[in-house]
């Protein structure tokens, strides 16, 4: 049985619209026009414990709204939704005893206490049983390297120390699901990866069912095997990173660099293919090359072979797409369709 | 509700902790609550001097009336946490509920914290000055007197035990309001109006006209003050504490379950609006 099962889940908020200018501002003591939004439009998908989750969409797209309904803190207009058995927002205070929620917008720990006075307030507000806390602690404290955080207020710490606080004090009553919301946003590169690796770790060794959602590629590229897109409430696609590359369109990139500029210029595209079948751009920088191609029309080995009857390059790689452009190319795609 | 109150105590403590930082504003607070406690025992002394009906306190039960009120001004239920109305502002209230525990307890236990805090800091300077420096400097008569008997301290104690607790129920109810009105500042003009004057505070309540002492002695907010201060003082008489501390309990035990009900509104309107 999966751990999360989610079945036609639904949100719609009702908003007050407010009319433009003062006499607007005016009306709308007397009267108000309420407008529905559909922040979610009846989503289904399953996850399996131990599951490493990507959950990507525009800004709006409604990956808060799932997380947290998930979390139980938000109930869904229809729809339902099981995690280990519980409905999350029926079973509030049993549900969120087992998972661990991080925003990256906003801390859940205490501003004005120190860290560690934090990490010993959740102990009792989760009941944490001495023995296990202690061991909890010291290792999020170790893997996390905190030691040297521990005594200062969580107001006073970088980002990035505030982030790896924050994905500790959610660890540290053990729990078997965490839900991760943009944990690397406003992160520098070392924070970032301190981050994935940990996450990495949590879930290959604890095997954490985590479901993450973020902007940024690297981070679904870096820890994610399955992928959910979610654009105006609706999932799009559910896959793999690889099919979502190729559901969109199947291309490689190779990359050449010849001595000098001179010998670059000769390569275009005319020259590589009679019909230029298979191959989609090529760009010159210099002495590089970078050449778009579909692997399925124009085999690798082909285009490669093509190019050395060309000239000797100094060095040649292949490079998969940007997941980036990806996805951007599967919004636009997605929009085109709902207008 | 759980039994084991481990997680609520922590949360009062750390809450607590934090606002001890705030030196700065407990000794500003020292200094003018100083300067209205004497304002009020000069008007206070003047009508006594001048009334020739009997009273229905003695001028050293009113002395001991007014410091008490100073030092414990901080207690009663006059303002909201600008803390809480942050959190009700910017949607972080919301994320109280991904802890595994009663909604209605957590915040009652940070209500606790924050209305505890400030009349310790401010408290005790406030005794210490109204009751050993003013004897030293030759003001004895506009000091505050000990306790009037044994009885009365442990009544007194007990009382302001409970009137901790219904000042808490009281915040809280203004903090749940705060759900539908979000801004607050309302909440702190209505509430501070009505706690100062009912509670005792501006004028105590046994100085009020016969024809009000009826409604007064039944309203919740004297137990904020007029009910703990009297007993200290020994105006309240030993047979009648016990009756008085019943009083109180029952008001809190109404106002826990009325602010219990708002409270499971307000949840339903914040999950279904969001954070």
């Amino acid at each position: 049985m999966p751990q999360i099962e989610v079945r036609g889940l639904a949100k719609t908020f009702r908003v007050a619209e407010r009319l433009p200018g003062l006499a607007g501002a005016f009306r709308g003591l007397f009267h108000r026009r309420m407008r529905d939004v559909h922040a979610l439009g009846g989503v289904d998908f399953d996850i399996e414990r131990g599951e490493l989750v990507g959950y990507i969409g525009p800004n709006g797209a409604g990956k808060s709204t799932t997380i947290k309904i998930l979390a139980g803190i938000l109930n869904p207009t229809a729809g339902t939704c099981r995690v280990d058995g519980l409905t999350p927002w029926r079973d509030r205070r049993r549900h969120v005893a087992h998972i661990g929620v991080v925003f990256g917008q906003r801390t859940q720990l205490w501003w004005d206490l120190p860290v560690i006075e934090s990490f010993d307030l959740l102990r009792d507000i989760y009941r944490i049983p001495a023995a296990a806390y202690r061991d909890n602690r010291d290792r999020l404290i170790a893997l996390m390297d905190l030691e040297p955080l521990l005594d200062v207020p969580v107001r006073q710490l970088s980002l990035g120390q505030r982030m790896r606080s924050d994905l500790a004090a959610a660890l540290l009553h053990g729990p078997s699901l965490l839900f991760l919301d943009e944990p690397t946003i406003g992160l520098d590169a070392v924070s970032k990866l301190a981050i994935r690796d940990f996450v990495r770790e949590l879930n290959r060794e604890a095997q954490v069912t985590v479901l993450l959602t973020t902007h940024d590629m690297d981070d679904i590229e870096a820890l994610c095997e399955r992928v959910m897109v979610i654009g105006n409430g609706r999932i799009l696609v559910d896959t793999s990173v690889d099919g979502l590359r190729r559901r969109v369109r199947n291309e490689r990139i190779l990359v050449v660099d010849y001595d000098s500029a001179g010998e670059a210029a000769t390569v275009d595209a005319p020259a590589l293919v009679a019909e230029g079948e298979g191959v989609r751009s090529v760009e010159r920088d210099a002495s590089r090359v970078r050449i778009a191609f579909d692997p399925d029309r124009l085999p690798a080995a082909t285009l490669i072979g093509q190019l050395l009857a060309l000239g000797t390059p100094h060095d040649l790689f292949i490079e998969h797409p940007p997941i980036e452009q990806t996805v951007a190319e599967l919004y636009a795609e997605h929009d085109m369709r709902e207008r | 509700m759980s039994p084991d109150i481990r997680p609520l105590v922590a949360v009062v403590s750390a809450r607590y902790r934090t606002l001890l930082q705030y030196r700065a504003a407990a000794f500003a607070g020292f200094a003018t609550q100083l300067f209205w406690g004497s304002i009020r025992l000069m008007i206070l002394a003047a009508f006594f001097a001048a009334t020739t009906e009997p009273q229905p306190m003695d001028l050293p039960q009113i002395v001991a009336y007014v410091w008490l009120g100073q030092a414990l001004l901080g207690m009663l239920p006059w303002n909201v946490d600008a803390d809480f109305r942050e959190q009700v502002r910017d949607g972080t209230v919301a994320y109280d509920l991904l802890r595994p525990l009663d909604l209605y307890s957590y915040w009652f236990g940070r209500t606790l914290a924050f209305r505890v805090a400030a009349p310790t800091l401010r408290g005790i300077p406030m005794v210490l000055f109204s009751m050993v420096l003013l004897p030293l400097v030759g003001l004895g008569d506009w000091a505050l007197i000990p306790p009037a008997h044994a009885v009365a301290f442990a009544g007194f104690v007990a009382s302001l035990v409970l009137a901790a607790m219904l000042a808490t129920a009281i915040t809280l109810l203004a903090h749940i309001s705060l759900l539908w009105t979000i801004s607050g500042v309302g909440m702190d003009r209505v509430l501070t109006g009505l706690v100062t004057v009912f509670s005792g505070l501006t004028v105590p309540l046994p100085l009020f006209p016969d024809w009000l002492q009826p409604f007064l002695n039944w309203q919740p907010f004297r137990g904020l003050a007029d009910v703990p201060y009297r007993i200290y003082s020994g105006n309240i008489p030993s047979a009648e504490i016990a009756g008085e501390l019943v009083f109180v309990f029952v008001w809190t035990i109404a106002l826990v379950l009325l602010g219990r009900l708002i409270l499971l509104r307000g949840v339903r309107r914040m999950v279904v609006q969001g954070g």
